[in-house]
């Protein structure tokens, strides 16, 4: 029926594969041109699929749509086929629409970079790699999805290869990551010995039939699949790369590690949500990650200065959110909350990219403040962003997390409701803190502080940034304040993400008391304007607080600073022990390493030939006799049994 | 006994053989000048082969007292033989010119090798599989040390030909065993006859012996230890060429004796195999990661797919074989086309072949950088490529026939090696290029063979439908 859905991946991919070949040769206006418009296109053919669905009747809006046979082998095979339900469509207008507004911002923000070219060859195929994750009908094309964002993510994070810091943490995002892909991929594979197929749509319906919940090998197929979210997805104890990515340019960290790649854990489990919905514990896992995760990275965020990190750690507590609420069985809101923090965490990234512009790439908060007066749209556009994270009252990280809190709560996950409101009032503080900090305060910031070495860019003081970049921002504010009314509470009004997610994900009624809404939204708002009031008083009333109560708590304070030590337990526990063991297989296995030495010192040696002939044919020698070790173990092997 | 000398089916290692001989007296009567025409002559032999051999597909012919068949099986690894040397002529047009090799004893070489594996797919003979076997391996022993002037070259030859001689003489007397076990040497008839007798002794080590000779051809831990070193002193198209079409050989023969002459001793191969396969993979990836020489690193990458092969192996079945053969050809394709990059890449007789001299490739060359990247995450197991698809085949053969655990570790280790292939990306890409890289030349020949690479490597991994039908047809039975 939706017979044109396979132009949403094909166009960003044409654009990538065109640009790949010619953007050497062509102007900056035609590479821009191609990339901006696969993507607009892309987003157009979405809209229309979106609302082809949205015009059929409720039961007929999970549509497969086949391309071909793709792997083929006898009785069992995979077919290369894309699903378009309310949950693929509403993921397809969240990563071609942000995606569309961060290509225009990228005009601006990357102009100057002289592998233009380039740069949006990636994007557009990070893009093309999200929709085939996204809209995979089956497991083995979700993970080839899966592994070319993160393919993408590595080509981008170290994109600025030149600064080793870059070129490190591209390195240590594929790295770690690829620990949860292996989960994922075992997950695929035993789904695979358990149903003898991938496709979402059989497996689903098998698990139902054949399993009760608790089922062992349900639990140990979710679980697998979720440390795949908990790599991708940046969760405890996974999360470490992704602070260290935000060394990619930042519309890279607006749009793969904040919007859409970061969020493709928790598509896969709200994808799998009957998967889930049989194996309890496996839920429980979940939500307890999510919980943890959150409040543990937003007490590191209230202490960075670097306000990219800051972003950082504030996108890995809120995709702990989202976990939480897929973890209590409130897929809808951890969507909700998916989307909505795409708008409002782009926003957030896009405008300190601005920044970053506009104070010749300082994003160290000791050096900026009082930017409000030369950046006005920035200076909005981020407040609007910071209000809509903070929970403001009718905004739109209210409602979706206030619907995620409300779910913890009504399934009586009381610990984890408490943990999610703690974090709740230390996002408000630290989002703020950041706020005034680059924009509010007195200036630490001089001109001649920032002289460049070659004049032709010289930088004259802070400016706005030019249409293309502050158009997408304001695009992004004004879906962070308004996109929250999808999903009202019922005591406010109606509530149309509820219904309308009713195909992929069963009902989820917590029924709650009128009054139990009202006390819980009611917290909400106190403790989010508590954590506002907070950052208000301690950074732009009583400037001075911070460093006394740093000093005075100066324990917590540099545990906090230093991220709780993890990266250096990290290094001393697997990394540095792990190159050990692998050196000493290697030598132990293959003794080579001398053989080499001998073979350099054999060359030097002027009368060189008897020395050669001589330890060669004692290697030849050698191995000989290990082949004829071999042999003996063998033939002993077979006449032992 | 009927000797049926039915021509037909050797019909591809015939023309193979006759090309052989013109290419000998080419290289007597032309001039030296003219002998790049001997290199044309070796490709048209090839192609005739191939289509002769594409012209037999389905026919299931047999002949010399079936001592050979011409089955979907060896026909299939037949044209992949046949693949791996014709690329690996184009590779060597140019390169046996600058490096001053012999052309006309280069190619014949090359050629002799080929009937030799051709032979080796075909025969259902452990006699006429240890012909085969010793007429492929004769000339690599030369091949290998064909760069006279070089140490490393006359090293690597030497090594490989003493202990291959060695490897050989354990086939020999493996053979030796299963016909005193058995009382005969042709696959078919050693399976009925262990099927319709007691277990026996004399036969297991038989079959132990056969299996260390062909885990020595295909380079199986622990009897590995030659590759690197061969891997690096031979001349790269001759590292080329072992690399894929003598794997493809021996693992064919190889598939051939275990499935069908020695079935009913699964209970005793399976889990041997399957510890050598988890031995030879670990160690291969392993030893890849810790190199800084990119022959080298290509050399332990090998032993590594080996050991992936050698999993289908396990698998046994429709899809063992079948998943076998698809990954043969992805890995033919694949391996071929990134020594090809490595050739592109070296200016005259001056090869880079240590990690850093790929820094900035990217810039200077931008597709070869591209074809390689693509060739190397294929090698890593990446989707959407050949490598990728291949995996799959024969990680899910292996979760069918209930070796998952062995699948899993299969799955671990591609998960490794993407960190080794991933260096030289790393280095082409993300470091400044050095100086020289201006004056490089590709020449026409190895970009036509990158390009071969790159389109069969994004086939087999996005549209690998039609050649899985084919590979699955060519079950052993």
């Amino acid at each position: 029926m939706i017979n044109y859905l396979w132009l949403v991946p094909a166009l960003p991919l044409a654009g990538a594969t065109i640009n790949a070949i010619f953007s050497r040769k062509l102007p900056r206006w035609i590479v821009s041109a191609i990339a901006v418009g696969a993507v607009g296109a892309s987003f157009v053919v979405s809209l229309l699929a979106f609302f082809t669905l949205q015009g059929l009747d409720e039961h007929q809006r999970v549509i497969n749509v086949p391309i071909y046979s793709w792997i083929p082998v006898g009785e069992f095979r995979v077919d290369a086929a894309f699903l378009l339900d309310p949950l693929s469509a509403l993921m397809l207008l969240v990563v071609t629409g942000v995606g569309l507004l961060i290509h225009i911002y990228s005009m601006g923000y990357m102009a100057h970079d002289e592998n233009y070219g380039r740069f949006f060859t990636y994007l557009n195929l990070f893009v093309f790699s999200m929709l085939v994750l996204v809209l995979g009908n089956n497991y083995l094309l979700m993970y080839v999805g899966w592994e070319l964002v993160g393919l993408c993510s590595y080509l981008l994070i170290s994109f600025w290869f030149f600064k080793p810091e870059a070129a490190a943490a591209g390195k240590k995002a594929f790295v770690t990551t690829r620990i949860g892909d292996f989960g994922f991929g075992l997950g695929v594979l035993l789904i695979f010995t358990t149903f003898g197929t991938l496709d979402f749509a059989h497996v689903f319906k098998e698990a139902h039939e054949l399993f009760k919940p608790g089922a062992p090998v349900i639990t140990a197929i979710t679980l697998l699949l979720f440390a795949g979210a908990v790599g991708k997805s940046a969760q405890i104890p996974l999360y470490v790369w992704l602070p260290d990515a935000m060394e990619g340019p930042t519309p890279v960290s607006a749009l793969i590690h904040a919007a859409t790649m970061v969020t493709a854990g928790v598509y896969m489990v709200a994808r799998s949500n009957v998967l889930f919905e049989l194996a309890p514990l496996s839920s429980e896992v979940v939500a307890w990650t999510g919980a943890l995760t959150a409040i543990f990275a937003a007490t590191i965020a209230l202490v960075q200065m670097d306000l990219k990190r800051v972003l950082a750690y504030s996108t890995i507590s809120q995709l702990g959110y989202m976990f939480v609420a897929v973890g209590v069985g409130a897929y809808g809101a951890g969507v909700f909350h998916l989307m909505t923090h795409a708008f409002f965490k782009a926003l957030l990234f896009l405008a300190a990219g601005s920044v970053m512009h506009a104070m010749n790439g300082v994003i160290d908060m000791r050096h900026l403040g009082g930017l409000s007066k030369k950046m006005f749209w920035t200076y909005a556009t981020f407040g609007a962003g910071a209000l809509a994270i903070a929970g403001f009252p009718l905004l739109s990280g209210f409602f979706s997390k206030d619907e995620i809190l409300a779910a913890a709560f009504g399934t009586n996950h009381l610990a984890i409701w408490a943990l999610g409101l703690i974090t709740a009032g230390l996002t408000a503080f630290y989002i703020f803190r950041a706020f005034f900090l680059t924009f509010r305060t007195t200036p630490r910031w001089e001109v001649e502080h920032h002289a460049p070495t070659d004049s032709a860019h010289a930088w004259r003081g802070p400016h706005e940034s030019p249409a293309t970049m502050t158009a997408p921002l304001v695009i992004l504010a004004g879906l962070a304040v308004i996109a929250g009314y999808v999903g009202m509470p019922k005591v406010l009004g109606a509530n149309f993400l509820e219904g309308y997610f009713e195909p992929v994900f069963k009902p989820h009624d917590l029924h709650l008391a009128a009054s139990t809404e009202w006390m819980l939204m009611g917290a909400s708002v106190i403790v989010g304007l508590l954590g506002i009031a907070t950052a208000w008083w301690m950074y732009e009333k009583q400037p001075d607080l911070p460093v006394k109560l740093g000093k005075q708590f100066s324990g917590v304070y540099n545990l906090l600073w230093h991220k709780y030590y993890v990266d250096e337990i990290y290094s001393a526990v697997f990394v540095a022990p792990g190159y050990k063991l692998a050196m000493w297989l290697w030598q132990f296995v293959d003794v080579r390493i001398i053989d080499g030495v001998a073979n350099g010192l054999g060359y030097a040696t002027a009368a060189c030939s008897r020395v050669v002939r001589g330890w060669q044919t004692g290697y030849a020698r050698a191995y000989a006799l290990m082949m004829l070790i071999g042999t003996v173990i063998v033939i002993g092997w077979l006449m032992m049994r | 006994m009927n000797l049926d000398l039915n021509l037909q089916v050797i019909a591809p290692a015939l023309i193979v053989a006759l090309s052989l001989l013109l290419v000998l007296l080419g290289e007597v009567f032309l001039p030296a000048s003219q002998r790049r025409w001997l290199g044309y002559l070796a490709l048209i032999g090839l192609l005739g082969a191939a289509v002769v051999a594409a012209m037999l597909w389905g026919a299931n012919l047999s002949g010399f007292g079936k001592m050979v068949v011409a089955d979907a099986f060896g026909l299939f690894l037949t044209l992949i033989i046949l693949l791996g040397a014709a690329l690996s002529v184009l590779l060597a047009f140019d390169f046996v010119r600058a490096h001053q090799l012999d052309t006309g004893e280069f190619f014949a070489l090359v050629l002799s090798a080929v009937v030799g594996m051709i032979g080796m797919v075909t025969a259902t003979d452990l006699i006429v599989i240890f012909l085969a076997l010793e007429l492929l391996s004769l000339p690599l022993y030369v091949l290998a040390a064909f760069k006279r002037a070089d140490k490393r070259s006359l090293e690597a030859g030497l090594k490989y030909f003493l202990l291959g001689a060695f490897a050989s003489a354990f086939f020999l007397y493996g053979i030796a065993f299963v016909f005193g076990g058995t009382g005969t040497t042709n696959l078919g008839r050693i399976a009925a006859v262990l099927g319709a007798s007691p277990r026996s002794d004399v036969a297991l080590v038989g079959m132990g012996l056969l299996g260390v000779g062909f885990a020595f051809k295909v380079a199986l831990v622990p009897f590995h230890w030659w590759t690197p070193d061969v891997y690096e002193g031979a001349p790269t198209v001759v590292t080329a060429f072992m690399s894929v079409a003598v794997k493809a050989a021996a693992f064919g023969a190889f598939f051939r004796v275990f499935l069908v002459a020695l079935p009913e001793l699964a209970a005793d191969w399976r889990a041997l195999l399957a510890v050598i396969a988890v031995l030879t993979m670990t160690l291969g990836n392993v030893a890849a990661l810790l190199q800084s020489n990119v022959k080298r690193m290509l050399a332990y990458s090998s032993i590594a797919h080996a050991g992936y092969i050698l999993i289908a192996l396990v698998a046994m079945g429709v899809n063992g074989a079948g998943s076998a053969l698809f990954y043969l050809l992805a890995y033919t394709l694949t391996n071929l086309g990134a020594f090809g990059a490595v050739i592109a890449l070296s200016d005259g007789t001056r090869e880079r072949l240590e990690l850093n001299d790929f820094a900035g490739v990217a810039k200077a060359q931008p597709l070869v950088a591209a074809a390689l990247t693509i060739l190397l995450l294929s090698l890593a197991g990446f989707p959407p490529f050949a490598g990728f698809t291949g995996k799959f085949f024969i990680f899910g053969a292996a979760v069918e026939s209930g070796w998952a655990w062995l699948a899993v570790i299969g799955v671990l280790n591609s998960l490794i090696s993407a960190y080794f292939y991933l260096r030289p990306v790393v280095q082409m890409y993300m470091v400044e290029p050095a100086g020289g890289w201006n004056r490089l030349r590709v020449a026409p020949f190895v970009a036509f063979v990158l390009a071969i690479a790159v389109i069969g490597v994004l086939a087999l991994g996005i549209v690998p439908a039609p050649v899985i039908a084919l590979a699955s047809g060519g079950f052993l039975k």
